[in-house]
């Protein structure tokens, strides 16, 4: 059963029985999950639970065991060779990951560049974009998330809260349909999150790009997503409306999970 | 017998050749050894399994030969089979291919060193894994090796002498031979070492300052 927001007519992204194991520990367990082409999802749970899993196998880091993941219609994992699904090589890889944009936990920026270079690198060599016309998307980036004065700092001379939204600028220069966040505030130092959050806050009402959004920040779960996702055992739970899960929730794991961030 | 300083100048012209030699060998076979350890180094990660294991078993081959076995290999065997190459020729090649085995461990251990996230954000920005090597994952590797790469040029530097035994007229080879022809060995072999020392220990000074300068900076 999904979720269907206004949003949705035709799925950005859409999970087919989706298998993943490591070992004995199940993270993916025939999860069926679609993603409308605006729409912005947070998924919260247990630790362990897949959550990761399922934003790595879409950034194609991580390869399921089996089932089919679409993006913008097409298989990911997979090419469609008469009539029939196969796996997919490098080259089809290359070609349908480029809807995606992932950002990171611990930031992952190239320590070597700075921070304009960090955004501006992908454009050039992936998109074929020319110098001037990639510095100038990366200026304005850059400035978006409130960084217009670190152009030529590097990641050593960045807090966690800067090095995180050069990533966000750097992921977004590529223009993606769909922007994986990835615990993007559980590395930083508490006084820090407030400032990656708030330009997520922005992104979310700026609207046009899909946002999948694993994320320990309940309130900021609550306030920004179309969709709250609770994830445990490889599945989906419970979803809905935050508003909806959070103050009612129906399923026995959910309350347990939310009585217990409550208590402290 | 004492130490005959006018002989020295005698024989200095013919030494300071023998020098020279000596230099080039170590720096064109260290060139050789850079590039090809590189290339056993990725060889090594390749996904196809049969070349990477090929290539570990050929480096560990290489590791547990004596170059001096290796030099002759190549100097008396392979004229066998029609491939005749000048002694400077091979004695480059043999010692380039000798530390080239140790070199694709300095850049293996540098390689591996590069967190997995970096990996991971070249990949989700979808470069093509040309451009991860080239833009994101040697620039950075490569610096913290130069201390190393550098102790192996020394090392190369060092290991010349033994091109003498397949009649390259490197240093100690001219000096042997100024030896056999007049009888004194004392003052061309002194100053073999001497021209050894002189270069040898500046370098090592040098990779000892980049060592110190590398683990400052860790950025």
């Amino acid at each position: 059963m999904q979720m269907q927001t206004d949003k949705n007519d035709k799925p950005i992204v859409r999970f087919e029985k989706v298998n993943k194991a490591f070992g004995d520990l199940v993270v993916l367990n025939e999860l069926d999950l679609e993603v409308g082409p605006e729409e912005k999802i947070a998924i919260v749970g247990p630790s362990g639970s897949g959550k990761t899993t399922i934003l790595r196998t879409l950034m194609t880091l991580q390869k399921p065991d089996s089932g089919v993941i679409y993006v913008n219609g097409k298989p990911l994992w997979h090419k469609e060779v008469a009539g029939k699904l196969v796996e997919a090589d490098e080259k089809h890889l290359r070609k349908v990951r480029g809807d995606i944009g992932m950002v990171f936990q611990h930031f992952n920026l190239f320590p070597h560049m700075n921070a304009l270079r960090n955004v501006t690198e992908a454009p050039i060599y992936v998109q074929g974009m020319s110098r001037k016309e990639a510095v100038d998307l990366g200026k304005d980036l850059l400035s978006l998330v409130g960084l217009a004065d670190k152009f030529d700092s590097f990641p050593s001379q960045l807090s966690g809260g800067q090095k995180q939204r050069v990533a966000i600028a750097r992921a977004l220069a590529m223009k993606p349909k769909v922007m994986l966040f990835d615990e993007v505030t559980s590395a930083l130092d508490p006084e820090l999150v407030g400032e990656v959050l708030s330009v997520m806050r922005k992104l979310a009402k700026e609207g046009e790009m899909a946002m999948l959004i694993v994320t320990h920040e309940m309130g900021f779960a609550r306030e920004v997503a179309d969709r709250l996702i609770f994830f445990a055992d490889g599945n989906v739970v419970e979803q809905g409306p935050p508003a909806e899960v959070f103050d009612n929730p129906q399923h026995e794991r959910t309350q347990a999970f939310f009585s217990a961030i409550l208590r402290h | 017998m004492g130490f005959d300083w006018n002989f020295v100048l005698e024989i200095m012209p013919e030494l300071l050749k023998g020098l020279k030699t000596t230099v080039n060998a170590a720096l064109v076979s260290f060139a050789l050894a850079a590039v090809m350890g590189l290339l056993f180094a990725l060889v090594r990660r390749s996904s196809i399994k049969w070349l990477a294991k090929s290539m570990d078993g050929f480096v560990e081959f290489i590791r547990s030969t004596p170059l001096l076995v290796q030099l002759y290999f190549f100097f008396y065997v392979l004229p066998l089979y029609g491939i005749k190459l000048p002694g400077f020729l091979v004695g480059v090649i043999g010692l380039g291919l000798h530390y080239s085995a140790y070199l694709s461990e300095v850049y293996r251990a540098g390689i591996d060193a590069i967190g997995r996230g970096q990996w991971e954000a070249a990949r989700a920005l979808n470069f093509s894994p040309r451009r991860i090597w080239v833009g994101i994952i040697l620039p950075q590797a490569i610096p913290p090796m130069i201390p190393a790469l550098g102790n192996y040029l020394v090392a190369m530097f060092k290991e010349t002498p033994q091109l003498a035994a397949i009649t390259v007229l490197e240093m100690l080879q001219r000096a042997k031979n100024i030896g056999a022809e007049t009888f004194r060995f004392l003052e061309p072999i002194t100053i073999v070492g001497i021209l050894f020392f002189l270069i040898s220990y500046p370098a090592a000074l040098l990779v000892q300052r980049l060592e110190a300068r590398y683990a400052n900076a860790n950025r």
